[in-house]
């Protein structure tokens, strides 16, 4: 049996938008530990040592700590977008896996509910993008479309949740094919069609987008230095050659 | 000077986040530097030609040394939770003012040139073309924000604004347009020793005078030794110290606590001034050729200790960047900081603030205080932004809120803190802070102050403080100008060793 059309464009689609997200990260990754930080700049009180570092950059990413303290209604709707993000994703790797991870299987029926969790904070941060006029001020037609194609991601996921369901076997057998360079015919369901061109979409969007702040954030110095400016001494190669010169 | 009117904002019951008002502080633009200060300085004095080139050659350069610019101007999501952190903003309710916006005004330019999105997709993402317009308002904004760090505190990703704000200087240095006020001090200290160009012989008078004026108070010959080799500490302080008033006062508590504890010290001629105004234009180079004059000093003299007097962005300086630019520290193991590291005394944090000094050695009984002799003031303490978050006390963090107030509350009886969310590591700005300090600029320093007028009213409400006490010279200045405007009286402003001198023992 040949492949559709359709299936060789999604299995094209998917290979390229892989190959960016990948590539791109990994450029940008690479990019930014390249790059010298001169002088000590944590924003104190800082931790004084390292596993102090790990725990004040676990704080930030676990739960928002510097955001819980500047704003609770970002803080509510950021965090319930980002945890619900996390147990959906959780989720969806039992299309990747075979078999499926044991705690993978645990987390199924957590992730079919943390999609609602993962809507209602997005639809909270658009709203305050529209109702609040500072957020509307900073706001680009970049902001508002970030968050209108997650939602759209997670409403045509939850469509085939909760209402039209997919083939998801034959959906697997898709994603792994991909993953062996063996590809397998792709269910062609509406839903399923958009869900997957958009997440294609996010794959290409993600490296030169404002979603570098998940990686950016283990790269800000004024959250990952340790506050030890008087006992280590802390120099860039290209200032230490000024030491030379004296 | 021809600064135009303005309205002074009215103190409320509480710091309220205004509506936004588009435009209203465009037009205040500080002074720029003059031919001769930025031909000193290497800077062209006006737009060539090439200005849009050399602007985005410089962001290129500055994005490759500095890995704060490159990950904070990649990584804001636009989340607005720094939106209302900025007394600037609260103060004059102009949209700029917001960190985030102020940042956007150097990321829409960096978006356009460095970022595929932006070159692909300008109007998508807000990138834009650098125009004459843009920089202007880098000139406008950049000079609107004391580099406080208060955003920083806040953002989710620690991005400080602060950080754009020295980068997007820079840049209008590079184009020819400089601050006068900044590039002049900074040509200052280059040439004489200080930022106000005080010579060496005008100090030495000065000393002696003051060291009369304290004989004839005390009975006591307190001295102010100047350049003495062979001494323990080599005491670095802003020079406002010398002359300016609150400030002296609290040199002649430094003096006596020397005193008091009979530790010999000096000060120097080469390195009278603690502030450095490098740092402001976030200029590694500049900055560094400021400190090495510190090093210098201590080398020349052969002291064992480094003491830095009450200074915001000087103890930065000192405490997070002198091991780096200078060796002045521990831990280096190469020629140049060795050199100065073997001369230093292993038992005494290098460089030490005179805070953590005195505080020390009152605690350990080694000098006497009578707090009662302060029982006319009611006390509250201001933390400067430079101390609170951009450097430590002692051994613990937060050491740099502790540390005064511990020592505040050994030499005085009534102290009240100000609201939790204004001091701290959440303290506002004095608003003068970064290169603002000029009269051009008294319309941004006077809204900026609010936030901080306002806490303060509500502690003299409460308690009838009736003295505000601070470790910065920068933050004395300004308030003694500022505050008067909102009702207090200057006399309320005054330095942590201002109390130390008033309730020390000298015998
Ligand atoms: C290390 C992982 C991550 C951390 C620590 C993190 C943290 C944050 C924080 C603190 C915010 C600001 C508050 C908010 O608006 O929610 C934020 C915003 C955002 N994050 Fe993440 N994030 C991470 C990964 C991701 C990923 C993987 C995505 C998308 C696929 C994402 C998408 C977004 C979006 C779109 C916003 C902006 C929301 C708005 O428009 O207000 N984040 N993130
Ligand atoms: C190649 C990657 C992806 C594939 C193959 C995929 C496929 C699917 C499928 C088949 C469903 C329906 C599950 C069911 O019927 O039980 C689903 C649901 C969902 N998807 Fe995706 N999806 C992908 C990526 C994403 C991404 C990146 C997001 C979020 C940004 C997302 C968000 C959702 C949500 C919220 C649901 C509904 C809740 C759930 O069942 O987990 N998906 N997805
Ligand atoms: S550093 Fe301070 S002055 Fe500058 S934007 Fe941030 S809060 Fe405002
Ligand atoms: S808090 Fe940080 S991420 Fe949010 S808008 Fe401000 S600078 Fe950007």
């Amino acid at each position: 049996m040949g492949l559709s059309t359709v299936t060789m464009i999604y299995a094209g689609m998917f290979y390229i938008a892989a190959l960016v997200l990948v590539v791109g990260l990994v450029y940008k990754i690479v990019d930014y530990s390249r790059t010298p930080v001169p002088l000590k700049i944590p924003t104190t009180p800082a931790p004084t040592t390292r596993s102090g570092v790990i725990y004040r950059m676990a704080k930030e990413v676990v739960v928002f700590e510097s955001l819980f303290k500047a704003n609770k209604w970002i803080w509510v709707f950021g965090w319930l977008f980002h945890f619900g993000l996390l147990l959906v994703l959780a989720r969806h790797l039992r299309y990747f896996t075979e078999p499926v991870w044991f705690w993978v299987g645990i987390v199924q029926p957590f992730g079919k509910y943390a999609s609602i969790m993962m809507v209602i904070g997005m639809a909270g941060l658009l709203a305050r993008r529209f109702l609040v006029d500072r957020v509307r001020y900073i706001s680009t037609p970049s902001d508002y479309l970030m968050l209108v194609l997650l939602i759209a991601i997670g409403l045509s996921g939850m469509l085939m949740t909760f209402v039209v369901h997919t083939d998801i076997v034959a959906l697997k057998a898709f994603f792994l094919g991909l993953m062996y360079l063996d590809v397998q015919p792709l269910p062609q369901d509406l839903t399923l069609l958009v869900h997957l061109a958009l997440v294609a979409l996010l794959m290409v969007i993600f490296p030169i987008s404002k979603l570098l702040h998940a990686p950016g954030l283990f790269f800000s110095p004024t959250r990952n230095q340790v506050d030890n400016p008087r006992e280590h001494r802390h120099i860039a190669a290209w200032a230490a050659r000024l030491d030379q010169k004296n | 000077m021809a600064a135009a009117e303005f309205d002074i904002p009215k103190l409320k019951d509480d710091i309220e986040i205004p509506k936004l008002r588009e435009g209203v502080m465009a037009h205040a633009k500080t002074f720029p530097a003059a031919k001769a200060v930025q031909d000193f300085m290497g800077y062209p004095h006006e737009l060539g030609e090439d200005w849009k080139e050399r602007a985005i050659d410089k962001m290129g350069e500055l994005l490759g040394k500095y890995r704060s610019m490159k990950v904070f101007l990649d990584a804001c999501v636009h989340c607005g939770a720094c939106t209302d952190k900025c007394h600037y903003y609260l103060g004059t309710s102009d949209p700029k003012n917001m960190p985030v916006a102020r940042q956007d005004l150097m990321r829409q330019v960096y978006r356009r040139y460095f970022t595929t999105a932006g070159k692909l997709f300008p109007k998508l993402v807000g990138a834009k073309d650098l125009t004459k317009d843009i920089l202007n308002d880098w000139y406008s904004y950049y000079y609107q924000c004391s580099e406080c760090r208060r955003c920083s505190v806040f953002c989710p990703y620690g991005i400080d604004t602060a950080e754009i704000t020295m980068a997007g200087r820079e840049i209008l240095n590079h184009v020819g347009m400089g601050q006068k006020y900044s590039n002049e001090i900074l040509s200052k200290v280059h040439k004489i020793g200080n930022n106000l160009g005080l010579p060496g012989p005008a100090l030495e008078d000065t000393l002696e005078g003051l060291e009369e004026d304290i004989e004839a108070d005390t009975g006591v010959a307190v001295k102010l030794p100047l350049d003495v080799k062979g001494v323990e500490v080599l005491l670095v302080t802003p020079s406002a110290d010398f002359f300016s008033e609150p400030h002296v006062e609290s040199l002649i508590g430094y003096a006596k606590v020397f005193h008091a504890a009979g530790i010999s010290w000096t000060l120097s001629t080469h390195a009278s001034e603690a502030g450095n105004f490098g740092l402001f234009n976030g200029n590694y180079e500049s900055m560094r050729k400021v400190a090495m004059r510190i090093r210098d000093a201590a080398l020349e003299l052969g002291v064992k200790r480094i003491v830095v007097g009450e200074c915001g962005h000087a103890w930065r300086v000192a405490y997070s960047f002198w091991n780096t630019l200078t060796g002045i520290g521990y831990g280096g193991d190469d020629p140049f900081s060795i050199e100065m590291q073997k001369q230093l005394d292993p038992t005494y944090p290098q460089p030490q603030h005179i805070c953590e000094l005195t505080n020390d050695l009152i605690k350990s009984g080694k000098i006497k205080v009578d707090p009662s002799l302060n029982d006319d003031l009611v006390v509250t303490f201001h933390d400067s932004c430079n101390v609170a978050r951009a450097s430590r006390m002692g051994t613990e963090p937060g050491g740099q809120f502790i540390i005064p107030r511990e020592l505040i509350k050994s030499v005085v009886n009534n102290f009240h803190d100000m609201a939790d969310e204004t001091i701290g590591e959440s303290t506002f700005c004095c608003g003068g802070g970064g290169g603002l300090l000029t009269d051009d600029l008294m319309e941004v320093r006077v809204k900026g102050a609010m936030p901080r007028a306002t806490a303060l009213n509500n502690v003299v409400k409460e308690h009838q403080v009736n003295f505000m006490a601070m470790i910065c010279a920068i933050c004395k200045a300004q308030f003694t100008k500022v505050l008067p405007k909102y009702g207090f009286n200057m006399s309320m402003v005054g330095g942590v060793h201002q109390l130390v001198s008033k309730a020390i023992k000298l015998d």
